[in-house]
């Protein structure tokens, strides 16, 4: 433990917000996290530690039941990335040849626009209202790109290794070897791409709802943020209200960059000890 | 007699087509038949860049050549369908370098050997599947106990290795191509592991091709000896008569720069061949013409045959000429056990740059 | 009787692991006479490398310089301090380590690369007097003069390794200490580096340590020969003592499993394992393996003594 100090702050940050919500949700209404529930733009005090909004939602509730919700389209949109990435990567360089010339292709051209931009264009074009999971699905439409190109790279070098070899002169076959020799190498590395994927999801997510273009009627984090802009906040002096999403996001994203960085020292084998 | 695998004037060229300057010509016009009927040893020796790891993986189908074919009982390997394939992935198999390169970190070593058990339903139970395993283990001089169960990292190289010839030794192939099997391993463990290679072709008629740059090893267990220079071959034959009455100019050398440990200085005389000059791919004549002391003009414009001096010697050298020259349609024994050898000789098209 | 150029006494090696300590060098000690060549063959493990690396303290850590000393003309070099040490390295004792070749600096040309060597040692030459001793030493080593311009990546092995020698004898040392200097080579090209060594060697009347695995190129090379196994030098003897009369069963066994190109069917192994570091056999570390073993090598650890002229080995069958 002492070896990967990264690590350990990244799960201690992120246990703490899960410990947040779990605890918030037993001990507060999660259902004054709507609006008109509270009188309207108190500051913090006893009965509402977080404060209200102009439109009387308890932001204490509303942190508490946004988190998850944010949290849970990082998650989908980065398993969905992943998981595409992966099963793309993995074939793309393990067969080589006419497959691999087009997913690279398909891969490289979609990493050149800019991803915001598309996200965008999705998202105004759905004209009924945006639920949680339909902006998972949005998000991870492009979340895929990246993660294909990198662990596309990883696998090229695996399968040089002389035990892949020896494994397709034992006999086994391609989609054996990838999931039986390689993959299990690859853990790691997979799952460091996959805090990060999910990193970026949630960032882009935020940047959507900020925009106004998420679901307007959940109280994320991004979503919060849209209303501070709104109404804005930020001239107004209602520090309460944009304080509270920011020190979230801020725990959620050190939280994942450590963990990153700690999943990161494990996957990589220069630091691991010698054979 | 049955030709198991044959490689019929194969060239392998790396990088770029057939003219283009950067390209790297690993080995020319090579043919050769290993018998499937008699087992025998076979050395193919070389330094760096003759070809020889090419040829491995040529012949074991890792490699597709650029002109050429690989046939594995009569049939090429490019064309081969399924059940053939796996049929050569049971007659021929290899022994790589790299004791430390060859397993998977993640695995036991007991997957190296549970893998080919399972994949070519070498046992009807889980029992007869370690029974086996631990006949091969003994019969590479290691104990089960001491080497089932442990991860990679926790075996020395030579136990290792040893590893990987019980794993070959388990599906009885009828050839086993070793690719430096040794290099790697311990001075004091090598001879074990090579006397392992020997009785598994005197006990259980598996043929063996020994690829190395180590003569000594080389004339120790092989019958026949092809010696490679540069992709082509400078000389072939029976081992005792290539080692100890070496003709072509290169092996002349190669075999007066082996240090030999003995109290006897052998390495007196000054190196009188000069450097190998960067490859110039495509060049017609003898390969070792620029380096050659008795090289002639006739040498730098054509590459020589192989001119059989003996019954069972053959070397690529303008200085026998006399000899009969092996042609290329022909294929005459020039081993003294049924390995054949023949090449490209100077009739083939002389590359040009 | 040639003076002693290089006395080393009782060198110990550990190398602190989790698992405990690995007596990676026990007890060395041996001295090499001016204009000598001195050889150190032995197997991986052996501690050949280190003990190569400890006489010019260049152990890191988590190895450490236990005890001993290293006398090289009558000055202690483990007295020395860092600074002082560093000045002894390539001005009077110099190196050619292991894998050399792979460790010339890719983006630099050769002649930087002795120039670098020279500058850091505070020799101050004008750039005219560095370009001709970059020419020199190219020569001795027989390199053509282009050679200073090019990259690392433009030359082939055998040409990268007498750069590499070029730069170990750069400021005339007396003492070269080559760690498997050819291990990478092919056969042919590593007879012309050791030659090349041997000429070098002989124009600045050094004294040469060459350590190696291959028992072949260091019995061709050297005068007298020592045999290190399992941390602990076993036998030291000229080199015609050793293979004909060789003292220590390490030693009979090791020649025995070397092949030759004389007579087939000569070459058999040693049986078992060489012994992990940390976790020695009691008494002489040879003895599982060893076919003379009796009852005092398996309680007592033999010492080295002179069985016969300038023959020394550690074995309780000698006394």
């Amino acid at each position: 433990m002492r070896r990967n100090i990264s690590l350990v702050i990244g799960i201690v940050l992120l246990s703490g917000l899960v410990l947040f919500v779990g605890i918030g949700h037993i001990v507060v209404d999660t259902s004054k996290s709507r609006a008109l529930s509270a009188p309207a733009m108190k500051p913090p005090s006893f009965q509402y530690p977080f404060g209200t909004d102009r439109q009387g939602r308890d932001l204490l509730a509303v942190m508490v039941a946004g988190t998850p919700l944010t949290l849970r389209i990082g998650f989908i949109a980065g398993f969905l990335g992943v998981g595409v990435g992966a099963i793309l990567g993995f074939v793309s360089a393990y067969y080589r040849g006419k497959v691999d010339v087009i997913i690279r292709g398909i891969a490289d051209i979609g990493l050149t626009v800019p991803g915001l931009l598309v996200l965008i264009i999705i998202a105004v074009s759905i004209k009924e209202g945006l639920t949680v999971d339909q902006m998972a699905i949005i998000v991870a439409s492009l979340a895929w790109l990246n993660p294909t190109r990198t662990i596309r790279a990883q696998v090229l070098s695996l399968r040089e290794r002389g035990y892949v070899e020896v494994a397709r002169l034992s006999g086994m076959s391609g989609p054996e070897i990838i999931f039986k020799e390689m993959m299990p190498n690859l853990l790691p590395y997979l799952a460091a791409t996959l805090v990060n994927t999910v990193s970026n999801a949630i960032l882009a997510s935020i940047g959507l709802e900020v925009l106004g273009l998420g679901p307007i009627e959940s109280p994320t984090l991004g979503m919060t943020l849209y209303w501070v802009n709104y109404n804005a906040a930020l001239l107004n002096g209602w520090w309460w209200w944009w304080t509270a999403p920011i020190v979230i996001i801020l725990v959620v994203f050190l939280g994942l960059f450590f963990l990153t960085v700690g999943l990161d020292e494990i996957a990589n084998p220069r630091l691991r000890r010698a054979v | 007699m049955t030709t198991l695998l044959e490689a019929r004037h194969v060239t392998k060229i790396f990088g770029g087509g057939l003219f283009d300057r950067n390209s790297i010509v690993a080995l020319e016009g090579f043919s050769m038949a290993i018998d499937g009927d008699r087992p025998s040893i076979t050395a193919v020796v070389g330094e760096s860049g003759s070809g020889k790891t090419t040829l491995a993986r040529l012949l074991l189908g890792l490699v597709t050549p650029t002109r050429g074919q690989v046939l594995y009982k009569g049939r090429d390997l490019q064309r081969m369908a399924h059940a053939d394939w796996r049929a050569f992935r049971r007659d021929v198999q290899v022994i790589f370098q790299d004791p430390y390169e060859v397993y998977n970190p993640f695995y036991r070593v007991d997957h190296v050997l549970t893998t080919p058990v399972s994949k070519f339903k070498l046992a009807s139970s889980k029992a007869e599947a370690r029974a086996l395993i631990e006949d091969v283990l003994k019969a590479v001089g290691l104990r089960s106990e001491e080497t089932l169960g442990r991860f990679p990292h926790q075996l020395s190289g030579g136990q290792r290795q040893r590893v990987m010839v019980a794993r070959a030794l388990l599906l009885r192939p009828r050839l086993i191509l070793a690719d430096e099997p040794v290099s790697m391993v311990d001075a004091s463990l090598r001879a074990s592991i090579l006397g392992s290679l020997r009785n598994m072709n005197l006990e259980l008629g598996i043929s063996i091709m020994y690829i190395t740059h180590d003569l000594a090893t080389a004339y120790q267990i092989s019958e026949n000896i092809v010696v490679l220079y540069r992709g082509s071959v400078a000389e072939a034959g029976d081992v005792e008569l290539v080692v100890k009455h070496p003709q072509h100019p290169y092996t002349q050398l190669l075999i007066s720069s082996i240090p030999l440990a003995s109290a006897e200085r052998t390495w007196t005389t000054e190196t009188v061949v000069g450097p190998a000059g960067l490859q110039a791919a495509g060049s017609a004549g003898c390969k070792f013409a620029d380096r050659c002391p008795f090289a002639t003009s006739p040498c730098l414009q054509a590459a020589p045959p192989l001119f059989q001096t003996n019954r069972y010697r053959a070397v690529s050298c303008y200085l026998y000429q006399s000899a009969p020259a092996l042609s290329v349609e022909e294929m005459v024994k020039a081993f003294a056990e049924p390995a054949k050898l023949s090449r490209v000789g100077s009739s083939g098209t002389p590359m040009t740059a | 009787m040639k003076a002693d150029v290089l006395r080393v006494q009782g060198l110990q090696v550990h190398y602190h692991t989790p698992l405990g300590a690995v007596k990676a060098a026990d007890n060395i000690s041996f001295s090499l006479k001016a204009d000598e060549r001195l050889g150190f063959a032995g197997e991986s493990g052996s501690g050949k490398s280190t003990m190569a690396l400890a006489i010019l303290r260049m152990i890191k850590p988590p190895g450490q310089i236990e005890a001993g000393e290293v006398w090289l003309d009558g000055l202690n070099l483990m007295t020395l301090s860092e600074e002082e040490m560093r000045q002894v390295r390539l001005a009077r004792i110099a190196l050619v380590p292991q894998g050399s070749m792979n460790s010339l600096n890719p983006v630099t040309r050769i002649k930087e690369q002795i120039a670098d060597a020279l500058t850091d040692h505070g020799v101050r030459m004008s750039k005219r007097q560095v370009e001709e001793r970059v020419r020199d030493l190219l020569q001795s080593v027989g390199l053509r003069p282009e050679v200073a311009n090019m990259f690392p990546h433009e030359l082939s092995g055998g040409m990268k390794q007498r750069a590499c020698i070029a730069i170990a004898i750069s400021l005339h040392p007396k003492v070269i200490i080559a760690d498997e200097p050819t291990s990478a080579l092919d056969v042919v090209v590593q007879k012309q580096v050791m030659e090349t060594l041997a000429r070098v060697q002989k124009d600045l009347e050094a004294s040469v340590i060459l350590v190696g695995h291959d028992m072949g190129v260091v019995a061709q090379f050297v005068d007298r020969l020592g045999v290190m196994y399992a941390g602990k030098l076993v036998e030291v003897s000229p080199v015609r003592d050793i293979f004909t009369k060789p003292l220590h069963p390490y030693t009979q066994m090791l020649i025995a499993s070397l092949p030759s190109l004389e007579q087939k069917g000569t070459f058999q192994g040693i049986p078992g394992l060489p012994p992990l570091l940390r976790d020695l056999p009691p008494g002489c570390a040879f003895h599982p393996r060893c076919p003379y073993a009796f009852d005092r090598c398996q309680t007592e650890e033999p010492l080295s003594r002179e069985a016969r002229p300038n023959c020394w080995a550690a074995c309780h069958l000698l006394s």
